[in-house]
């Protein structure tokens, strides 16, 4: 097997919190994340607002510096490298935002913004600046003749576009694309995803797919990560995921999504209550607040992110599940009664 | 006969009202809606020519995307367009009250009280300097001025206390950003039902919420209804959530309604190219995951420089085969066959059947 692109190792992101003037705790956004990414393979980061993967996104791309633990990235240790040392290995790895109307400069015109990875860099490509950016309006499916166009100009869709062009300016191996189009209507949504699939295959390229859309995923990732509380709980290949789950939580977000293919309410694990504080998470498994499974053994040891069948699937759990969810009908799993409990 | 858009003909057009499924009188009735505002740019037909109607105890889902009209229309129910920027013609009838043209004065003792609204962002509806307990109980006191403070305050702890929220006496003290993003949805809630509205329109409720908690205000909502009886209209964008709550679908596309009907008939017997367009753009849980989706092409239209005709046809695969028709003619909203299912769409009804069939339900996700 290849080599992979980009080695995760023991990943933590601490935010010291100041009560007052006194030092308080540490909101625990992410807590010790394992995880590779090999060259021409998509991973989704996916979970619930505050899950962290927004955060392990920007250490990813070192706009945010880790507290404690390593990123390998084509086989350089990154985790400290400096502003002079990143400039070069910004161009194998770029990053596309979630809102494509706070991430684009207003007072440049598109042309300015997609060149601009090319001028930081000091590239001259064959041909000049100026063709090599109509190329990325075109290949992104936008007229390179709105080159002199600016972003308030476009709607949403296209501004993404805009984003995803200059993504793809230097020519990336990988790409940490975060919410790329939640913040989209679902028409546009879908030509977004379908151009990013496209890229995908065309340029071979590498994409950790952060999104809380569990549907929008299982149409992008050949692998899946789904974090709970600033940890991954259950990471492996897509089907593995989306077939036969073992974490409780993946069940009960897989169940959760209201699908057009369903009529009426479906059997829904209903999880109660809300994700706990990130300041003080609950001890040993970080679920069994929620979890109908839970036993006194899950509050005194934290469960190991480790394979059952010794596939490729692996499960933070100490009480996994075993049963299949079939692609054709609604979700089955855990009834309503094992949950009311 | 057709209308252009701009000169109406002599004859007026009647739209047609959807029918009732019961006997009884529907609690909210809305006949040809129609508002304007007028802005330095143009006019803007936000709402061009809407009927619908909801009866106690039932869910009707308002679909459409960015620009529609949802919002709209659910505003112009509660009164909430500024009169000197809106101009609002049609009929809106709420529990036999007509309000179009009803003095402000008057629709305020209706909202809140007969009529009430749950809205998207519960922080920004929420005020942060006030208590959560005394906002509910203010609503409370505006529609029942004999009651004293302490009545008030009962009468919102047993509200927050049945929308879920533990140890209410507690909570009610509490302010906004002390609540969790779905805590504050389920406080909204308590606040639009702390008067036993007949008429409940929520937009867009669970938008900003995650899955695991979208959820369980789904089911919250649907609990309230079975025990209060009210009619819900519920606006969104997404069709996963009408699909598990909605009796009655709405689907709007540019300030006007292209497609009627059933949950049923409007999600598994689709009629209108947009509503097609909508399901097979729809990433799902289920079918072929290495399927591409079939996106829309184009954006949605701007409203104030409309298409001529119907109003998708920049953007309809089929917009070609009715010759000219598709741009200079709106199509009117007529019977699509099964009873109570309407659609506005030139296609003839036998090659939209036909069209269904052969592109859009063999790819899966409509199925």
């Amino acid at each position: 097997m290849t080599e992979p692109l980009l080695k995760v190792r023991g990943l933590t992101k601490h935010f010291p919190v100041r009560d007052g003037f006194r030092a308080g705790g540490a909101v625990r956004a992410v807590d010790g994340l394992d995880f590779d990414v090999r060259p021409g393979e998509t991973l989704g980061l996916v979970g619930e607002s505050g899950c962290g993967k927004t955060t392990t996104g920007r250490m990813l791309v070192r706009l945010l510096d880790s507290t404690s633990g390593s990123i390998e990235f084509a086989g350089r240790d990154i985790t400290h490298a400096r502003r002079g040392e990143l400039r070069p290995l910004r161009q194998d790895l770029q990053i596309i935002f979630q809102d494509p109307y706070a991430s684009l400069n207003p007072r440049h015109t598109v042309g300015r913004i997609v060149a601009m990875p090319l001028q930081v860099n000091g590239i001259n490509p064959p041909g000049g600046t100026k063709k090599r950016v109509q190329e990325l309006l075109e290949l992104v499916g936008l007229n390179p003749e709105h080159y002199n166009r600016y972003p308030h100009e476009f709607s949403g869709g296209q501004r993404q576009r805009i984003g995803i062009a200059r993504a793809l300016a230097l020519r990336p191996k990988l790409i940490v694309a975060d919410e790329p189009v939640s913040a989209l209507d679902v028409s546009i949504q879908a030509q977004v995803i379908n151009l990013l699939r496209d890229l995908q295959r065309d340029l071979d390229l590498a994409f950790v797919f952060i999104a809380h859309d569990l549907a929008v995923v299982r149409h992008f990732c050949h692998r899946v990560a789904v974090m709970y509380l600033g940890k991954i709980v259950e990471i492996g290949d897509r089907n593995d995921i989306y077939q036969h789950p073992q974490h409780p939580y993946t069940r009960a977000l897989l169940s959760a999504i209201p699908d057009v293919t369903t009529l009426g309410p479906a059997g829904r694990i209903r999880l109660a209550g809300d994700v706990p504080t990130p300041l003080s998470p609950p001890s040993g498994c970080r679920f069994r607040t929620r979890c109908w499974k839970a036993q006194d053994h899950c509050a005194t040891e934290e469960p190991a992110l480790i394979t059952r069948d010794g596939g490729r699937q692996l499960t933070a759990c100490h009480f996994p599940e075993t049963g299949t969810i079939s692609q054709d009908s609604g979700p089955a799993g855990a009834t309503a009664e094992e949950v009311s409990k | 006969m057709g209308r252009s858009e701009s000169a109406p003909s002599g004859e007026p057009d009647r739209p047609v009202v959807p029918e009732q499924r019961s006997g009884e009188d529907p609690y909210l009735r809305v006949k040809d809606l129609r508002v304007r505002f007028d802005t330095e740019d143009g006019v803007v037909r936000a709402v061009d020519g809407v009927s619908f109607s909801v009866e106690r105890g039932r869910t009707l889902g308002i679909v459409g995307e960015s620009g529609s009209g949802k919002s709209v229309t659910s505003l112009a129910i509660l009164g909430l367009h500024n009169a000197k920027r809106a101009t609002i013609s049609g009929e809106i009838s709420v529990g036999g009250r007509q309000l179009v043209g009803l003095p402000e004065e008057e629709v305020r003792r209706l909202r809140g009280r007969d009529m009430a609204m749950i809205f998207q962002d519960p922080l920004s509806a929420l005020h942060p300097y006030y208590t959560v307990g005394r906002q509910i109980a203010e609503a409370y006191r505006v529609h029942h001025p004999r009651a004293g403070r302490r009545e008030a305050r009962g009468r919102a702890v047993e509200m927050l206390g049945r929308v879920g929220i533990p140890q209410p006496g507690k909570r009610f003290d509490q302010y906004p950003h002390e609540f969790s993003g779905g805590m504050r949805q389920r406080a909204m809630i308590a606040m639009a039902l702390v008067n036993d509205p007949d008429l409940l329109i929520a937009d867009e409720p669970t938008t900003a919420l995650d899955v695991t908690v979208q959820a369980q205000i789904l089911d919250l909502l649907e609990d309230l209804q079975q025990e209060f009886q009210s009619a819900i209209i519920l606006i969104t964008h997404d069709l996963g959530v009408v699909s598990q709550v909605a009796d009655d679908v709405l689907v709007m596309y540019g300030g006007r309604a292209v497609e009627h009907g059933s949950v049923e008939q409007v999600l598994r017997r689709p009629q209108h190219p947009y509503t097609w367009g909508l399901l097979s753009s729809v990433p799902s849980l289920h079918g072929d995951a290495d399927a591409d989706l079939v996106p829309i092409k184009g954006n949605p239209p701007s409203l104030i420089n409309l298409p001529s005709g119907c109003a998708f046809h920049p953007r309809c695969r089929y917009a070609d085969r009715n010759g000219d028709r598709s741009r200079t003619e709106v199509p009117e909203l007529r019977p699509a066959g099964e009873a109570g299912h309407l659609v506005a769409c030139h296609l003839p009804a036998e090659e939209r059947t036909r069209l269904y069939q052969q592109d859009i339900a063999q790819v899966g996700v409509a199925q």
